[in-house]
């Protein structure tokens, strides 16, 4: 079922890391991938890790959470992790036609394991915590200088989060189209690719038709609110800085110390 | 002046001079703390009046007050969207968060109220239709009934006076439409809000203190639930249903049995049967 | 009378051996014959809907048998899309399905899947047309022209057109306006007397059910708690209610003055019935003439 996917699944509680600034929350994930890149020893790599580590244990989502969300892209782990393997340069270890591997192959290969892996869980651990409506508002207040320039960031934020609030409803949709149209014989599971891709009308079709039919509800439902845009609008949750926000700041600027110290003493093993 | 009065409302969705008319001279008054019932058929005029009555159509002739303003003077719009809400037929396209409590907050974040009054307003609104203990759920995790209640707590965040309701159980089970017609009874006995509920369904129509009934763009008959559904000649021939104790009443009298008036439900149809049968 | 599908203990848990495992339905059996207008009443989540879309293969049971014609539906897997044109199937608000730049192409897509060639697809969709109280003006309409009502009865056309032996629906008549609701019961009626083939109408209506089916399947939290002819489940109004499920109104208040020592039949369905029973015994007491 398409629904079994946990794209911007939230879960609701009340941890130091749900209750951090969610402005904070974004500004530090980037600081955090960013620095992800820049481990280049044992290390350094390690430091991440352990990061990583207390990411999760501080977020209070069950960790099974966090390997769900790491199961979508295995694939993608496997491949590179391979691929990087048999591209180290250096005395090889073991040869065989072409193939070669490298200690620097194996290092490479360990890297873009652990970094891949660590920037999943960090980002998952940014949507874990965060509701889409939170995410979206702090996006906006970041980038609120933008309106300077004319930039429509409440429009944008607004599209998001009611995107972000339709994605499992038109998910479901398509389950229910799908299986009608298959009850009517649609076959979609066999022939080849232009046969497939003309298999997905029957579907695509009645799914915009209804995109566009709830769309339209949906405008007239805000109106009804007493919606008019941005301007005179508050918040419920409102957000401000607080002491926890500072510590976790210190903490990741802790971290990204010690990744920078790490890097200086002992040599690059990739 | 009543709280809502519409004084010959025509309207046509077609600008064509002979184009047929949704609306074709209603009048109608809504009293404060009043609970009203429209009825009809698709098409009849029923969804183009609820738009009318906060201003998301407005008349082609004639006028619509609400609370003294009318409708057409654009400064008004607003407050009069605060003080009549309205809840649409789909629940599923009228939540616009995430988060149930943060849904419920949208309508008075619109109004630039403060964050703390919101807070307490989003609380006594979820209270209000018994859904605070799922005020950090994802609305597609909710049955229909529940999606509905939260809808309507949405409405009720703004303080409104009045809460029109179109169809609000159409796409519900039997439980979802017993849990917002529940809800709205309560409403409007305990908070003294008025209420405007359009329906399909007799059997929610007679808990109304008024049922109006229209077809093709005008008023047929209104009056009380005992009113209106005792005249059954005229909703037959108009092919509204009827509510099968009615229905039964209605026939037994026709071969002679004698009934004060008409029984609205199971309950009061058997005890004047068993008085007649005694 | 041959029966034509055969439950056998069937079962499905949906999340099998993940921490979400739930039951939707629990081994059921049953047998339903050639020809029948079955019922199928419970609550939203009794397991119904998971039922339904087991007899034509659009769920794969996890435990037990479906028997169509005395044959296991899922013997070659491959085949499962054959079944789903003797089983048709018309989902909830089926309107939202359509696609087609015509109704009649989208009333076509059925036979056109199941491979029939120009002039039985012309026939079918005609014949479907028809049943559904379809003007044949409306065919060469866009299907997103049409009223609410009109679309549904297209949709439901869209089945009818590939002549299932069985005809499931999924509440047919839900947000329709009362005089939609009678007229597309009574079509549906009217199909199953010409072609005497098998009905299968899930609703939450008790008045509809009432009217139209033989026999009646009632679902309870993922169990199938009755299984017999429409009287005799309605007769059993408590058993009902204390499973949550309402009996027609009219049934209900000739129930209870049954229960209060009047001499009245066990279960009534419709207000004629009970104005006939009501007025006989008023009769027979000298109350009324």
């Amino acid at each position: 079922m398409v629904r079994d996917v946990a794209f911007g699944q939230y879960f609701s509680g009340k941890s130091f890391i749900h209750r951090l600034d969610p402005r904070a929350k974004i500004l530090l994930l980037i600081a955090f991938l960013v620095i992800i890149f820049c481990a280049f020893n044992y290390f350094s790599l390690l430091i991440v890790t352990i990061f990583t580590v207390l990411c999760v244990a501080f977020s209070g989502v069950s960790p099974k959470f966090y390997f769900k969300s790491l199961k979508v892209i295995v694939f993608i782990v496997i491949i590179t992790s391979v691929l990087n393997l048999f591209y180290g340069t250096g005395e090889p270890l073991w040869q065989w036609s072409i193939f070669k591997i490298t200690a620097n192959g194996i290092n490479r290969a360990l890297f873009v394991t652990v970094r891949i892996i660590c920037l999943i869980i960090a980002s998952s651990c940014l949507t874990f915590t965060t509701s889409p409506t939170e995410l979206t508002d702090a996006i906006e207040r970041l980038m609120k200088p933008l309106n300077k320039i004319h930039f429509p960031v409440h429009e944008i934020a607004m599209m998001m989060s009611l995107a972000l609030r339709f994605v499992p409803t038109l998910l479901e949709e398509t389950d229910k189209i799908m299986a009608a149209q298959k009850a009517r014989g649609a076959d979609m599971d066999s022939g080849n690719l232009v046969k497939r891709a003309k298999a997905l009308i029957p579907i695509l079709i009645p799914l915009f038709v209804s995109a566009f039919r709830r769309a339209y509800d949906i405008a007239t439902a805000m109106e009804c609110r007493c919606y008019r845009g941005g301007s005179g609008r508050t918040k419920m949750k409102t957000v401000h800085m607080s002491m926890r926000d500072g510590a976790a700041c210190i903490l990741t600027t802790l971290m990204i110390i010690g990744v920078i110290v790490c890097n200086l003493i002992f040599t690059a093993v990739i | 002046m009543d709280f809502i009065s519409l004084e010959n409302v025509v309207f046509s969705y077609n600008e064509e001079p002979d184009a047929p008319k949704a609306l074709d001279s209603v009048s109608l008054d809504i009293k404060k703390g009043e609970f009203v019932a429209l009825l009809g058929h698709n098409g009849c005029g029923k969804s183009t009046v609820a738009k009318h009555l906060n201003a998301m159509l407005l008349p082609d002739s004639g006028k619509v007050f609400v609370d003294g303003d009318d409708t057409c003077d654009e400064e008004k719009t607003y407050e009069i969207r605060k003080k009549v809400g309205l809840v649409l037929q789909n629940p599923d396209n009228q939540l616009v968060a995430s988060i149930v409590e943060e849904d419920v907050a949208f309508g008075p974040e619109n109004l630039g109220i403060d964050p703390k009054e919101i807070r307490k307003r989003v609380d006594y609104a979820l209270k209000a239709v018994g859904m605070y203990d799922f005020r950090e759920n994802a609305p597609y995790k909710l049955s229909g009934g529940q999606k509905q209640r939260v809808a309507i707590a949405g409405i009720l965040a703004m303080f409104p006076e009045c809460i029109v309701l179109d169809e609000p159980t159409a796409m519900l089970d039997p439980n979802g439409r017993e849990e917002v017609m529940s809800t709205l009874v309560k409403l409007n006995r305990e908070k003294n809000i008025t209420i405007v509920l359009i329906t399909h369904f007799m059997d929610e129509a007679v808990l109304a203190d008024r049922v109006v009934v229209m077809d093709s763009g005008k008023i047929l008959t209104q009056g009380t639930p005992y009113d209106v559904f005792s005249q059954i000649e005229l909703l037959k021939k108009h092919r509204l249903d009827v509510p099968q104790a009615t229905e039964l009443a209605y026939k037994l009298r026709g071969c002679g049995v004698k009934f004060d008036r008409l029984p609205l439900n199971a309950q009061e149809c058997v005890k004047m049967l068993r008085e007649v049968l005694k | 009378m041959s029966s034509i599908l055969e439950l056998k203990n069937l079962s499905f848990v949906y999340g099998l051996k993940t921490p979400f495992e739930k039951k939707a339905v629990d081994n059921v059996s049953l047998t339903i014959n050639r020809g029948e207008f079955i019922g199928v009443i419970g609550h939203t989540g009794s397991g119904k809907s998971t039922l339904v879309q087991m007899l034509n293969g659009l769920i794969k049971p996890t435990d037990g048998q479906v028997l169509f014609d005395g044959e296991d539906i899922w013997k070659n897997p491959k085949d499962i899309r054959k079944i789903r044109f003797k089983v048709g199937m018309v989902f909830q608000y089926p309107e939202y399905q359509l696609f087609e730049e015509t109704v009649y192409k989208d009333i076509a897509f059925g036979p056109l899947n199941m491979g029939k060639n120009a002039d039985e697809i012309d026939n079918a969709v005609r014949r479907a047309a028809e049943f559904t109280g379809l003007g044949l003006n409306l065919l060469q309409k866009s299907p997103f022209e049409l009223s609410g009502g009109e679309k549904r009865r297209a949709a439901i056309a869209g089945v009818i057109a590939m002549d299932p032996e069985v005809l499931v629906l999924d509440e047919p008549t839900a947000g329709l306006d009362p005089v939609g609701r009678d007229v597309l019961l009574s079509q549906i009626v009217q199909y199953h007397k010409n072609r005497s083939n098998t009905v299968i109408l899930v609703s939450h209506s008790m008045e509809d059910i009432a009217r139209v089916a033989d026999k009646i399947i009632v679902m309870n939290k993922s169990h199938l708690v009755m299984f017999d002819k429409t009287r005799e489940v309605f007769s059993r109004g408590r058993d009902l209610e204390k499973i949550g499920l309402r009996v027609p109104q009219v049934t209900k208040i000739m129930l209870e003055l049954k229960e209060q020592g009047f001499e009245l039949p066990d279960s009534v369905l419709t207000v004629d019935e009970a104005f006939s029973a009501l007025s006989d015994l008023l009769k027979k007491e000298g109350k009324i003439w």
